[in-house]
């Protein structure tokens, strides 16, 4: 059997599960569920899309790629800008939206209003830049064999080592730092966190800088290895939240764990059962584990 | 520390959860430098909403808290430790999805950087039996063991004035005394000690001085052992009868 499909799902699923972990902090940490969250992976690959053309422009000419590569440094530095600008994004959104509704404790206001966050970035980014595709770079590259009949290109094993990094970073920076003892702290028991110290509202702005950095790392990841399209982010929502549910809600290695699962599932549904079901697949793992273990794989609480 | 100056003066304390429904009602105390001083009454007295009010977790609508002379009433629970008042809540006190040692590095995380493992390792000196589980998960505790693990977390800080609410809720006698002779200790490094007491006997045997609050309201004031003996105040106030010679 070729296990192309196990490299492709866990390819997809590391992108998934980075936007997940934005998913699951903000769930844990603000008590909402947040479904304008996949506009920060379309918003962020927009934004690196944009400043790599900046720069382009402004040196005026094209740059090599770098080794084997599709893509040039300017991309690179793009790439953490853009992390930047999407994680004050995400922050903006808190300031001029959530924060105000939050102060009223309704959490299904908070998830309507998320919807309709949802709708408004999604429709001023093809307002933008329109609904047509557009690519990182448009340089062809050949898949390089890894065994087992199994390929992938400099780019996606790029994008997946990068994935893999930044998942470490962040569960060392929640596990070893301060900030990172905080949001666990406020995720658990936001009163109690107050009482040692801890100035939740700057943990909930350290919350939105990296749930949005984070998801503009997974958009540009895909927008390098599929497309850049107004759309992506919110064709991604669902599996993120099937990933952060799965995973067990407030849990970051559990959304990345939920992210590797749902992307195998989705990648293997396709030469299994047909292409047709490759979301409905997804699903079917999220229900059966959630009826063995309804906390999901790594929950520890209700 | 100011010679003469209390460690907390509470003014005329008008304090609740909602706007124009308080729940305490123009409540004052003093607490001096160096006391163990507790909050008495019937359930729904107002005992606990009044130091949670002070502690910076609930709204206050009139009067005034002053810590040490500073004036920490508009001030929010994460502000309020910093000007030296550690809260311990009664219930959900610790951080059991997380380590003792990871609960303890949240604490030590306001003092100076240079200060932090030093303080812990003194904790650990001081309750012994939770260095043997620093690596164990808080909500793996024993009662007795989550509730040391409370006091000390809040005591990393380097507290001036310890706020308890309700800190034999839930434990055996044997525990309750533990932790109560604790408390003794803590009050002989200089730490003053204000608590919020449903188990009369145990509080008034450690305190010098108690307050009785009923229906949001001082009712009464005066030292624990007069309190104690006052056939009245303990049977319409306390719910016990006095036992004479129970408070040393």
């Amino acid at each position: 059997m070729n296990l192309q499909f196990v490299a492709d799902g866990l390819l997809i699923g590391a992108m998934i599960g980075l936007g997940a972990i934005g998913v699951t902090l903000t769930y844990s940490i603000l008590r909402f569920a947040n479904f304008a969250h996949g506009e920060f992976i379309a918003w962020g690959a927009y934004g690196a899309l944009t400043i790599t053309s900046l720069i382009g422009f402004s040196i005026g000419r094209d740059v090599a790629p770098l080794g084997p590569f599709s893509f040039g440094w300017p991309l690179l530095v793009a790439g953490m800008l853009a992390m930047a600008l999407t994680g004050v994004l995400a922050l903006a959104l808190d300031i001029v939206l959530f924060s105000r509704l939050r102060a009223r404790g309704n959490a299904i206001i908070m998830v309507m209003a998320s919807f309709g966050a949802s709708m408004a970035l999604r429709s001023l980014l093809e307002f933008i830049f329109t609904s047509q595709p557009a690519y990182f770079t448009r340089e062809i590259q050949m898949a390089i064999p890894l065994g087992g009949g199994v390929r992938m290109t400099p780019d996606q094993l790029l994008t997946f080592g990068l994935a893999m990094l930044l998942v470490v970073a962040m569960f060392l920076v929640m596990r070893r730092t301060n900030i990172g003892r905080a949001m666990r702290a406020v995720s658990e028991n936001p009163t109690l966190a107050a009482v040692v110290g801890v100035d939740v509202e700057r943990v909930v702005r350290v919350t939105w800088l990296l749930g949005g950095a984070l998801a503009c790392a997974a958009g540009i990841m895909v927008g390098i290895t599929v497309q850049v399209r107004p759309a992506m982010g919110f064709d991604l929502l669902l599996p993120l939240f099937a990933a952060a549910i799965l995973g067990g809600i407030g849990s970051m290695p559990g959304a990345v764990a939920g992210g590797l699962i749902v992307g195998v599932a989705e990648a293997a549904a396709v030469p299994l059962v047909g292409a047709g079901f490759r979301g409905a697949v997804a699903f079917l793992v999220l229900i059966a584990v959630l009826i063995v273990r309804p906390t999901g794989l790594f929950g520890l609480r209700e | 520390m100011s010679d003469g100056v209390p460690m907390l003066q509470v003014e005329n304390l008008e304090a609740g959860y909602e706007p124009g429904v308080p729940i305490v009602r123009g409540v004052s105390i003093d607490v001096a430098p160096g006391e163990i001083v507790a909050i008495l009454g019937p359930n729904g007295a107002g005992k606990s909403t009044l130091i949670r009010s002070v502690a910076g977790l609930v709204p206050k609508f009139a009067g005034r808290v002053l810590l040490v002379g500073a004036d920490v009433t508009a001030l929010a629970a994460h502000q309020v430790i910093r000007h030296g008042l550690a809260f311990v809540p009664q219930t959900e006190n610790v951080f059991a999805g997380m380590s003792v040692a990871d609960n303890f590095a949240l604490s030590a995380a306001i003092l100076p950087a240079r200060d932090r493992q030093a303080r812990i390792g003194e904790m650990y000196a001081f309750f012994p039996s939770l260095a043997a589980r620093r690596g164990t998960l808080a909500g793996r505790l024993s009662g007795g063991e989550r509730q040391m693990l409370a006091v000390a977390r809040a005591l990393i800080v380097r507290p001036r004035l310890l706020v308890l609410d309700e800190a034999s809720a839930g434990l055996s006698p044997k525990m309750v005394e533990a932790v109560f002779h604790r408390l003794k200790s803590i009050r002989e490094t200089g730490v003053t000690i204000l608590l919020v007491e449903q188990n009369v006997r145990a509080a008034l045997a450690i305190s010098d001085r108690a307050y009785v609050l009923a229906e949001g309201r001082n009712r009464h004031a005066g030292r624990a052992a007069d309190l104690w003996s006052d056939a009245a105040i303990a049977e319409l106030y306390l719910g016990t009868a006095p036992v004479l010679g129970a408070v040393s």
